[in-house]
């Protein structure tokens, strides 16, 4: 059995599963400091459904609680930002571009030192030992507890960083170094920002994963630990501590691997609707789809693997005007929502916003509240009303499609009541059983993956021997990360010639998945 | 027309130099994030009009050339583009009054800029390229008979070297591409020195300011919520441009690329919803040549850019990938481009096509007689 959790903002849902059977699920409220939220949510499951906390083999948590550290700018650890490359890169330090609150609120202090290396393997200067420890020696005085380490090409050539890593710990015992070539990939700047974000998150990610473990075995629960990352795969807790920054997007990527595995299609739209908003997302061959463009994280230009998901303000509690704005503009839906007030303000419940549940409500289509409070709705304005939302997620779901034959279209969370049982577009809709607790049964099955990102020298002829390096080095990867090794897949190849320079030089990216072991042994 | 370009213009003007990349000219954001660190808050930069330039001025362009994605990791000290700006300027005897871009599409719209934040020297609004091209001769400077010789180059230690290959153009191109190289994939230079009346006679103008309005322009409409190629087209129409037109619609089902001769070489195909018809495009760093089922449709050097279809947002040829639902958009190139002379520089013969060029505006037509 698996259990999977999902600490979100409002909710922490917890689901016990066994293979693909839905044990139980229950809701529970989060708490500030996480652990109490999955408490009441795990003793909730347990009376829902009451298992052997001894047969359960992993537990699962997605959880927003570090993105939202950076959101907030709280909770953050002193963090100094170390760059190997002078004399290169010197017009753009490290936190260019920075809110000035984040940069206050983890202390931030930036050191441009010699190393790097070029794109070919040369290096752009030799490391600068005295250099070094003058900077060991200003964070140590200024109270640095988290270093972010980046090197010009690391993801080409790591040394610089390992070696300039070893020397931080050796000077300042206890400190937290942060290398940039584990966290992200070409790209200076986005990389070296992942790296400072995921640095100053790492005390809180030790406080969090480490009340987890001792959550869990108080509840006599003996199994590994993991937690859910960007692109819907795992990460062992002991992992987490040292890559936190890898949890960020997690919410969007489980609910829609929750829909997927829930619905039992691999390639589909997902409708997450909620309260305020709803948000649409592409599952390719059992993944979200990746984001492409930027992605700011708290004003802060980062290079992630996000899932691709375009929200609309279209919710459970939206605000419906039947006349628009007035002259005879027409009925509008949202953007504005009671939010968690709606089981206050909403008709149904005695309030007096006409919100989207109301029309829901008084069409038939849900069973929530007092239905007889909504019966005095005009019929042709609900039936407005509904198909205006029905014609505005359509509209969205068809602006994420990119292939020409209408996808199948999965309804999650709590708003799909709003939704009808078609939508233009979709080759046919699916509102699957436990839809509400979507992205904690996602986080119950996700899997393991692992990633090859970096500038290959692919001589004349030897482009399949080269490629196929490559995907063995990414199974690899896959399987070091907990995967069974015959479930192991690749599902992305890309290939991306360096423009203007000899040698064939390309960069090759391939991403292998699979299940996650659970025979009990743990991810290293 | 003169006038004072701010930081709240910088996003604008680079949305517009990458759909003037024409699919290469490298991402101008690090250009952009560049500039505004040089120009700080309240910073602005005299974006001066060829016209306003006097007999007295001496442009010395600036530029960087090597490989976009060795740029994202190997950021520039800073120095290097004023370094090979003082460099030419010794070598010649006499100082810049003002900079101004080789290229307007791409990371080179930046790079004058740049130069001007960090000088306080003026940019003129004009270039070379009226787009982007991906070799040095490929400008209307040496089309119409300005050298780009001697050519300073510059690493990120202040090292500098001269080029001087007296006419040949070509020549200078492959020293500078040798030196780039060893440079670590990246060099920064100064080249085609000239003075106003040559500015005047050769450069394409307006191109920076053109790049500003198509950017705010696929902006304005997105927040309008209109068709940004219709607000495109509205806008090119009072420009030296003339004409932009959407020639095909589809998803990205095929990229083909691999690196020869130095550069990125390869073959887009996009698949239409439905009817069953491809657009094919060929392309060397920049988009070259679309065809649609096999006929001709635009050649460079008219403008082949590939917008995002929801958003307008131009896309590179290096981040074109499966999947991509998008419009490929053709502009027609200024008049002087389209000359025997400036053919026989950056026409389909000087990259190995076997096509006369033929404006893309009479392709159009051609495409929809052989339909009849």
């Amino acid at each position: 059995m698996r259990i999977g959790i999902d600490v979100g903002g409002t909710n922490t849902d917890a689901v016990l599963l066994d293979g693909s059977v839905v044990l139980g699920e229950t809701k529970a409220a989060t708490t500030a400091d996480v652990t109490g939220g999955i408490v009441s949510a795990l003793e909730g499951l347990q009376r829902a459904c009451p298992f052997d906390p001894g047969s359960v083999r992993a537990v699962m948590i997605g959880t927003t609680h570090f993105v939202n550290a950076i959101v907030e700018a709280s909770r953050l650890a002193p963090t100094a930002a170390v760059r190997l490359g002078l004399p290169a890169t010197a017009a753009l330090p490290p936190l260019v571009g920075w809110p000035s609150r984040l940069v206050e609120a983890i202390n931030g202090t930036a050191y441009l030192c010699h190393g790097g290396h070029e794109f070919d393997g040369r290096l752009i200067s030799p490391l600068d030992r005295g250099e070094l420890l003058r900077a060991a020696e200003d964070m140590t005085r200024l109270g640095i507890r988290s270093v972010a380490i980046s090197a010009v090409f690391s993801p080409v050539n790591n040394e610089l960083e390992q070696e300039v890593a070893a020397l931080f710990q050796e000077q300042m015992p206890g400190v937290h170094v942060s290398m940039s070539h584990e966290i992200g990939r070409m790209g200076l700047l986005e990389r070296e920002n992942a790296t400072i974000i995921n640095a100053a998150l790492r005390e809180l990610a030790e406080q969090v994963c480490t009340g987890l473990a001792g959550t869990l075995r108080g509840l006599g629960l003996q199994a590994p630990l993991y937690l859910s990352q960007n692109d819907g795969t795992l990460m062992d807790a002991d992992h987490a501590r040292e890559y936190p920054v890898a949890t960020f997007a997690s919410g969007p990527a489980n609910s829609m691997r929750g829909a997927a595995f829930l619905s039992g299609l691999d390639t589909c739209a997902v409708v997450d609707v909620g309260g305020t908003t709803t948000d649409v997302g592409i599952l390719q061959s059992g993944f979200p789809r990746e984001a492409t463009s930027e992605v700011r994280i708290g004003g802060v230009r980062t290079n992630f693997r996000m899932p691709d998901v375009l929200s609309v303000g279209i919710g459970g509690g939206s605000r419906i005007r039947p006349d628009g704005g007035g002259d005879g503009v027409p009925l509008t839906v949202g953007p504005d929502s009671v939010g968690y007030r709606l089981r206050t303000e909403a008709l149904v419940f005695g309030g007096s916003t006409l919100t989207a549940t109301d029309l829901a409500v008084a069409a038939g289509q849900a069973g929530v509240g007092d239905p007889a409070l909504v019966t005095h709705l005009d019929r042709a304005m609900v039936r407005a009303g509904l198909g205006r939302i029905a014609a505005d997620v359509a509209a969205v779901v068809d602006r994420m499609r990119t292939s020409p034959a209408p996808l199948p279209v999965v309804l999650v969370g709590g708003g799909t009541i709003l939704l009808p049982a078609e939508l233009d577009g979709a080759s046919k809709v699916f509102r699957p059983k436990h839809f509400a607790v979507a992205n904690a049964i996602g986080a119950a099955i996700a899997q393991v993956g692992g990633e090859v990102d970096r500038i290959f020298a692919v001589s004349p002829g030897r482009r399949d021997q080269v490629l196929d390096a490559a995907r063995q080095e990414a199974t690899d990867r896959a399987i070091a990360a907990g995967a069974t090794p015959g479930s192991v897949a690749i599902v992305d190849v890309e290939e991306i010639p360096i423009a203007y320079l000899p040698g064939n030089a390309t960069r090759i990216r391939v991403r292998a998945v699979g299940d996650l072991s659970t025979d009990g042994r743990a991810a290293p | 027309m003169t006038f004072e370009l701010t930081v709240g213009d910088l996003d604008d003007l680079v949305r517009g130099a990458a759909l003037l990349g024409t699919g290469g000219g490298g991402d101008p954001q690090i250009g952009r994030t560049l500039v505004a660190e040089a120009l700080g808050e309240t910073g602005t930069i005299t974006v001066l009009d060829p016209d306003d330039l006097g007999p007295g001025d001496f442009v010395i362009p600036t530029a960087l050339m090597g490989a976009p994605s060795v740029l994202v990791e190997r950021l520039p000290r800073g120095s290097e583009p004023v370094d090979a700006l003082r460099a030419l300027e010794s070598f010649a005897g006499r100082p810049a009054t003002a900079t101004m871009p080789i290229e307007s599409g791409g990371i080179n719209s930046t790079i004058p800029l740049f130069v001007a934040a960090r000088t306080g020297m003026p940019v003129v609004d004009a270039d070379g390229m009226g787009r982007a091209f991906p070799e040095l001769q490929m400008e209307t400077f040496a089309v119409y008979g300005v050298t780009g010789s001697p050519l300073a180059i510059a690493d990120e230690r202040g090292h500098t070297a001269i080029i001087s290959t007296g006419g040949d153009n070509k020549k200078m191109e492959t020293w500078a591409r040798a030196l780039t190289i060893r440079m670590g994939g990246v060099g920064y230079i100064a080249e085609y020195g000239m003075d106003g009346d040559a500015v005047r006679r050769t450069a394409i103008p307006r191109t920076l300011s053109l790049a500003l309005l198509l950017g705010r322009t696929i902006r304005g409409a997105r927040e309008a919520h209109r068709d940004p190629v219709d607000a495109l087209s509205e806008a090119l129409a009072s420009t030296l441009y003339e004409r932009g037109e959407v020639i095909f619609t589809g998803k990205v089902v095929d990229v083909d690329r691999r690196t020869a001769g130095g550069f990125t070489r390869g073959t887009a195909r996009i698949a239409d919803f439905g009817a069953g018809s491809h657009c094919v495009i060929d392309f060397q760093n920049e988009y070259l040549i679309a065809r649609v089922d096999g006929v001709t449709r635009v050649l460079v050097p008219d403008l082949i850019t590939i917008l995002h279809l929801e958003t307008g947002e131009p896309i590179t040829a290096e981040s074109l990938r499966f999947g991509q639902r998008v419009r490929v958009f053709a502009i027609s190139t200024p008049a002087m481009m389209r000359t025997p002379e400036a053919l026989a520089v950056f026409g389909p013969a000087a990259f190995g096509l076997a096509e006369g060029f033929v404006p893309f505006e009479r392709l159009a037509t051609r495409a929809g007689e052989s339909h009849v």
